[in-house]
């Protein structure tokens, strides 16, 4: 009996010591990586947070440039754009992801401009419906009438006799203000009886279930299950976002306080060779920031 | 601790061992209170800012029925109603379930009753809420829209799916109070003729009526505070809702999906942690309560 005690304590100690082995391997560095070529190897670690939109494709291609760099150590967290500006703004994290411009989210206009922006791809947005609603292509101001409230049945819009349920992000959301500021060229209030839900899983889910049900997701969401729907009669897709004739897209940015040390610098670099932004993220249905023929600045000026 | 040199062995020992366990648990005890100080402290400290930097009135923040941050409008009220009404609401439908469940056990079959139903409520208790809120979306939200007005999305999906969450908290407790309760209490009123019915309803119930509000306390306590679940199926749109299948929001389903999204120090981001302050405070009313109900049953 008694061993048994000293056996379970001698078991719990070795745990604990374990896991804060765990915390403090993540400081430590190498430099055993040099491997033929003649630049110096880059160690050291970087930590990402921020917009979970953005973080899968930075988790991939962060375990790419680990394999890569045997020094570095990447971790790539969540929390959403606004804990991603927070935490590279206090210093926390080496890289913030967001899914919009710093200036429009940070109020403090010297820490917004102590960030330096990386872009690294562009997401777009489409309008989509439940396919039973029977409408294909919808102007700007249909769309503001339906999300200020002004278009309450589908009838008006040349569709079927159902009522609009409109499925809405909050009001706080990067998706939402990208949405309002090139599709509906406003911000909206919160109607009384929209629903909103934060994440794009759930929105599509009840877009599909919900009889006459209008929302809006990035295209690596959209499927056969949802109506995406033109904008003024463009269709929304990858070649019309390109050439700069759809509107409703927006950068993913990687924010650095200041500007980035070596191993960042060469994270953030890794990111616009061709390897990833023709390989990984067109494969994570995000849109090469490369390929892109138009500019946008922070006001939303697009120049080619 | 200079132990006498005539003192016997055994004896130092033991003092030494009571001194060594006494010192471990003044220091867990410490390390707690410190932790829930600065908890308070931090929620409080970050709460407050609303009211002193941002120049929210506390009456706008607690009446005000506008909530649009982007022009300045933090009027908190349709949270704070839909929480009391979710909870209240979750608390109506899981109680008199969970005083059933309990008394099927305890007094009616206690032979297997409480073989078979108690690992099913711990069962219950231990599935996490996003599995209920996943349940609650894919099954109770389409049956909720198919036979009633609306979206199925609102405050009664959120009530269904809270009240299934507490129906563990408030049996448990429950069952315990009845199970307690003596022999004799039962065994008199057996004795004077009455029925097992009469014998529950006149004895049985009113004895142990404050352990089981107690419980329904803790219940609703819990819901108040269930964010992920809720969240899922109650629509999230920051109106007072007309009807209980009307999209709403509760403090808690506004503060996971913004928080994340508005940064530290804005005014967005402190009206939502004056609105986790609001919830901390509902939680010391309800262990308020709770003492005051124990206290009560003890007399």
């Amino acid at each position: 009996m008694k061993l048994k005690k000293t056996f379970l304590t001698v078991l719990t100690l070795a745990f604990t010591l374990s896991l804060t082995a765990c915390g403090t391997k993540d400081t430590a560095t190498t430099d055993s990586n040099t491997s033929g070529t003649d630049k110096p190897a880059l160690s050291g670690s970087i930590l990402a947070s921020g917009s979970t939109a953005l973080q899968p494709l930075v988790d991939q291609v962060g375990k790419k440039f680990m394999d890569k760099n045997s020094g570095v150590s990447i971790q790539v967290q969540g929390g959403g754009s606004g804990t991603g500006l927070t935490q590279v703004s206090g210093g926390q994290v080496q890289i913030g992801n967001s899914d919009v411009f710093a200036s429009e989210k940070i109020k403090d206009e010297a820490a917004a401009k102590a960030l330096v922006d990386h872009q690294v791809a562009v997401v777009a947005i489409a309008a989509v419906t439940n396919p039973e609603v029977g409408v294909k292509s919808l102007t700007k101001q249909q769309l503001v009438d339906i999300f200020t409230g002004k278009i309450t049945n589908w009838k008006e819009v040349q569709g079927k006799d159902v009522k609009i349920a409109i499925i809405n992000r909050p009001s706080s959301s990067g998706t939402r203000a990208t949405f309002e500021k090139f599709a509906l060229g406003t911000k909206t209030e919160d109607l009384k009886g929209s629903i909103q839900e934060d994440s794009s899983g759930t929105v599509k889910k009840l877009v599909t279930e919900t009889p006459g049900a209008i929302g809006y997701l990035a295209l690596s969401y959209i499927d056969d299950k949802v109506t995406a729907l033109q904008y003024d009669g463009v269709d929304a897709n990858v070649d019309n976002v390109i050439s700069g004739k759809y509107p409703v897209w927006a950068y993913e940015h990687m924010y650095t306080k200041g500007e980035p040390d070596a191993s960042t610098k060469a994270f953030l670099d890794y990111f616009m060779t061709d390897e990833v932004q023709n390989g990984d993220i067109t494969e994570l249905g995000y849109i090469p920031f490369s390929k892109m023929q138009v500019k946008r600045d922070v006001e939303g000026n697009v120049t080619k | 601790m200079s132990a006498k040199p005539d003192q016997p062995y055994l004896l130092r020992k033991h003092k030494t061992e009571e001194w060594i366990g006494r010192g471990y648990t003044t220091i867990c005890v410490m390390f707690l209170i410190v932790i829930i100080i600065s908890i308070v402290y931090f929620v409080a400290s970050k709460g407050i800012t609303t009211f002193t930097k941002d120049g929210v009135s506390v009456s706008e923040f607690l009446f005000g029925t506008r909530w649009s941050p982007d022009d300045n409008h933090f009027g908190a009220f349709p949270f704070i109603y839909g929480s009391f009404l979710t909870s209240l609401l979750a608390a109506a439908i899981a109680s008199p379930l969970s005083i059933c469940a309990a008394l099927f056990m305890t007094e009616i079959v206690p032979t297997w009753g409480k073989k078979l139903l108690q690992p099913v409520i711990e069962l219950l208790a231990g599935i996490p809420s996003v599995v209920y809120g996943f349940i609650g979306l894919s099954i109770l939200v389409p049956v909720l829209r198919d036979t009633f007005p609306g979206q199925g999305i609102g405050v009664a999906a959120g009530a269904i799916v809270l009240s299934i969450m507490i129906l563990p908290t408030i049996t448990s407790i429950a069952t315990d109070a009845l199970s307690s309760l003596p022999r004799n209490l039962k065994e008199a009123s057996y004795g004077l003729g009455s029925t097992r019915w009469q014998t529950i309803k006149g004895v049985v119930l009113p004895t142990v009526m404050p352990s089981i509000l107690t419980g329904v306390v803790l219940g609703m306590a819990r819901a108040f505070g269930e964010a992920l679940a809720v969240q899922m199926v109650i629509g999230n749109a920051p109106h007072v809702p007309s009807s209980l299948f009307e999209s709403a929001s509760t403090l808690t389903s506004v503060i996971t999906l913004n928080m994340s999204n508005t940064v530290m120090g804005t005014a967005q981001n402190n009206a939502l942690w004056s609105m986790a302050l609001i919830l901390l405070l509902m939680t010391f009313v309800f262990i308020f309560v709770v003492r005051l109900l124990e206290r009560r049953h003890r007399l």
